[in-house]
């Protein structure tokens, strides 16, 4: 019988087997080709392997980066807070120690690391990617077997380049269908994630499949890959085409000349078999998509952006009207109130899920000959120094500073709140991000997760918006194009 | 790691689903850099609330946490972790937990053992009728005992066996060195290296 790609990529990084059958096998040995490391989950396994005597075994396979605690302003100037601050310097130590590749503030190949291991190149079909970051996940729409993991894990990859994992089941998720105009990659998996809930992915790695994805871009399919956590899947990954190679072809870190055709060669290969059979398979037509909105404090909380707050006695299970019923109370909103009404403060575009130069020009085509909504304050956060460059010579830069938003320097912010930019107790904000758990932007703060395009929608009528709910824009609307 | 074979302790009825690692350790107590001290950080926000479970007796010295399903869910952080066992927990039972924080549980000795939802509702209702009541986790019969419930409860055999010897993962990895070696021997050279560095 045939494999899934998942299956393929796995048992390609097999060091030992396990011994054992089914339910009581020992976990494999898998070999970690890209080991990703940043400030927040590292300093206590850089100590572990210092305290036990041991080395990095392979500098060569490892890379950093500064994300979740840096500043997005005045950069060149010591960090305030002096708790991240000395967890950055920690990083900077540990890398210098352990003979680690660093990219610091400052440097235009800092960012965000799910931004940072694609743009070099160094993420590629059929690998394993690790780091300690749930997000990890994002690595999967190149076709690669790539997890988030604990910090004992990544002092594990540290010391031996492998995990000890037991093998996953398979899910595939077919999205078939053509996406309407202002509908994207990040209405695919909230609506994925509504439909399979937060625990619905546990145990599995999904495959995205279907002609749905097979037209999205690599930043999409990033997009899709990203959120899988949030489901619950410890991997999401779709299966590499030209649309990958086009990506992939020049970058840094690529194969070049004999080596690349190789490579093609290989991930070629990569693609579940026709006759291979997944445990689980869920359909979700793209025809009938339309943008998607959050209005609770999990990502399964979810719904169309025409609908209205859910009642919480809608729901069957006791457990999930409580949820409801917590987290409407939470969110400050009254069930029956039309999706649409609601007004936000802030809108956060950014995070390792929408932060890349095509979310950058998607929301810029929506608010481009645009006026801002005075009352609302709006956050661009460009996912690495590298994008930001990229943007402003294509002048993006200049179409949301014309709009009144402010342009930051790359890193996670908002979408996490370790560095300064948080939310107020109260402050509601559509967020390009993939969490809206209680808390998650800022004590108090209030998350609804939107596309890039709704986000830019919503920043101009200030409350959550498609771009087709807009007026035509009143110069160069002829330029705006289709964002998904 | 501490060998762990049976704990038997207060319990602590937390009636919530999708409890996220963000609200076990909200993400400013992340910035420390050392591996203990975390028993501040646990649940800081909802602590605030003076009705929170904790912060009523006798379940502030609870040490066995018995939660809704989902628990765990979100952000990989090992602090969460490191957050329940500094305050004193040994054990959390749920109807489901999320990979990454059970995998991360498996690791430092906190015992993540998953019970069919009937039987957490049943633990609930005795830990609310009569606080104080101690839960019995025992990992050699895979059982939780608490006032008349008797329940069994699920973990990997491969977790459970590390727990019950207590055994560091590295070093039993390192066991395999040759193997590992005799992998990388293996790998194509068209695998990307990260060094020496390449930019653009």
């Amino acid at each position: 019988m045939g494999k899934t790609l998942a299956e393929k990529v796995w048992d390609a990084h097999v060091v030992r087997k396990g011994e054992g059958e089914g339910a009581n096998a020992q976990p494999d040995l898998l070999f970690i080709d890209l080991h990703l490391v940043h400030e927040v989950t590292s300093p206590q396994a850089f100590e572990g392997l210092r305290l036990a005597g041991r080395r990095l075994r392979r500098p060569d396979l490892t890379i950093a980066t500064e994300d979740h605690n840096t500043p997005t302003l005045d950069i060149d100037k010591p960090i305030a807070d002096l708790t991240s601050r000395t967890q950055i310097q920690t990083l900077r130590n540990n890398c210098q120690e352990f003979g680690v590749r660093l990219h610091s503030l400052g440097d235009a190949e800092q960012g965000i690391v799910h931004v940072v291991g694609p743009q070099l190149g160094l993420t590629q079909p059929g690998m394993t990617v690790v780091c300690g970051d749930s997000h990890t996940s994002t690595h999967g729409a190149f076709g690669a077997l790539a997890m988030g993991i604990g910090t004992s894990e990544v002092e594990h990859v540290m010391a031996t380049q492998t995990l000890s994992l037991k093998p996953f089941k398979t899910m595939a998720i077919n999205v078939e269908g053509t996406l309407r105009p202002g509908v994207s990659a990040k209405d695919i998996i909230l609506a994925v994630i509504a439909k399979i809930g937060t625990g619905g992915g546990q145990g599995y790695v999904l495959e995205y499949r279907g002609s749905a994805i097979r037209a999205l871009s690599m930043d999409a399919r990033m997009t899709i890959c990203n959120m899988s956590i949030e489901a619950g899947a410890r991997a999401g990954l779709v299966a590499p085409d030209q649309t990958t190679y086009d990506y992939m072809h020049g970058r840094p870190h690529a194969p070049q000349g004999e080596e690349w055709d190789a490579a093609v060669e290989y991930w070629n290969t990569l693609h579940t078999d026709d006759d291979a059979t997944f445990d689980v398979e869920v359909d979700l037509d793209a025809d009938t998509l339309e943008p998607f909105v959050t209005w609770g404090t999990n990502p399964a909380q979810g719904i169309s952006l025409n609908e209205a707050v859910p009642f919480p006695e809608d729901f069957g299970d006791e457990n999930a009207k409580l949820a409801a019923e917590r987290a409407l109370q939470y969110m400050g909103l009254e069930a029956g109130t039309p999706m649409k009404d609601i007004r936000v403060d802030t809108v956060f575009l950014g995070s390792c899920t929408n932060s890349r130069i095509e979310d950058l020009r998607a929301a810029a085509d929506v608010i481009r000959g645009r006026e801002k909504d005075p009352k609302v304050r709006m956050l661009v956060v460009p996912g690495s120094a590298r994008v930001r460059l990229e943007a402003e010579a294509e002048g993006l830069d200049k179409v949301f500073k014309e709009f009144g938003a402010e342009w930051r320097f790359a890193g996670c912010s908002m979408c996490l709140g370790m560095n300064p930019d948080q939310l107020e107790p109260g402050e509601r904000c559509a967020s390009t991000s993939n969490r809206n758990f209680e808390g998650r932007q800022g004590k108090g703060g209030r998350t609804h997760l939107v596309s890039p395009v709704v986000a830019a929608a919503t920043a101009v009528r200030g409350t959550l918006s498609s771009p087709s709910d807009l007026e035509p824009a009143s110069v160069s609307a002829s330029t705006t194009t289709d964002a998904a | 790691m501490e060998k762990f074979t049976t704990h038997t302790g207060i319990g602590v009825p937390l009636r919530q689903s999708n409890v996220d690692t963000d609200q076990i350790i909200p993400a400013v107590y992340l910035k420390r850099i050392t591996r203990t001290g975390f028993e501040d950080a646990l649940f800081a926000a909802w602590r605030k609330d003076p009705s929170f479970i904790l912060n009523q007796e006798p379940f502030n010295a609870g040490s066995v946490l018995v939660a809704g399903p989902d628990f765990g869910t979100g952000s990989s952080r090992e602090h969460a972790v490191w957050a329940l066992k500094d305050y004193g927990f040994k054990a959390v039972l749920s109807s489901r937990f999320a990979d990454i924080f059970r995998g991360n549980s498996g690791k430092q000795g906190l015992l993540a053992a998953e019970l069919a939802q009937d039987d957490i509702e049943l633990i609930w209702k005795v830990l609310e009728n009569a606080p104080g009541t101690e839960v019995k986790v025992d990992l050699v019969s895979k059982t939780v005992e608490c006032g008349n419930v008797v329940a069994p409860f699920e973990i990997d055999d491969y977790t459970r066996w590390r727990l019950l010897e207590g055994l560091d993962d590295i070093g039993l990895t390192l066991r395999h060195e040759e193997d590992i070696t005799a992998y990388e021997a293996t790998r194509p050279s068209f695998k990307p290296k990260t060094l020496p560095a390449r930019i653009q």
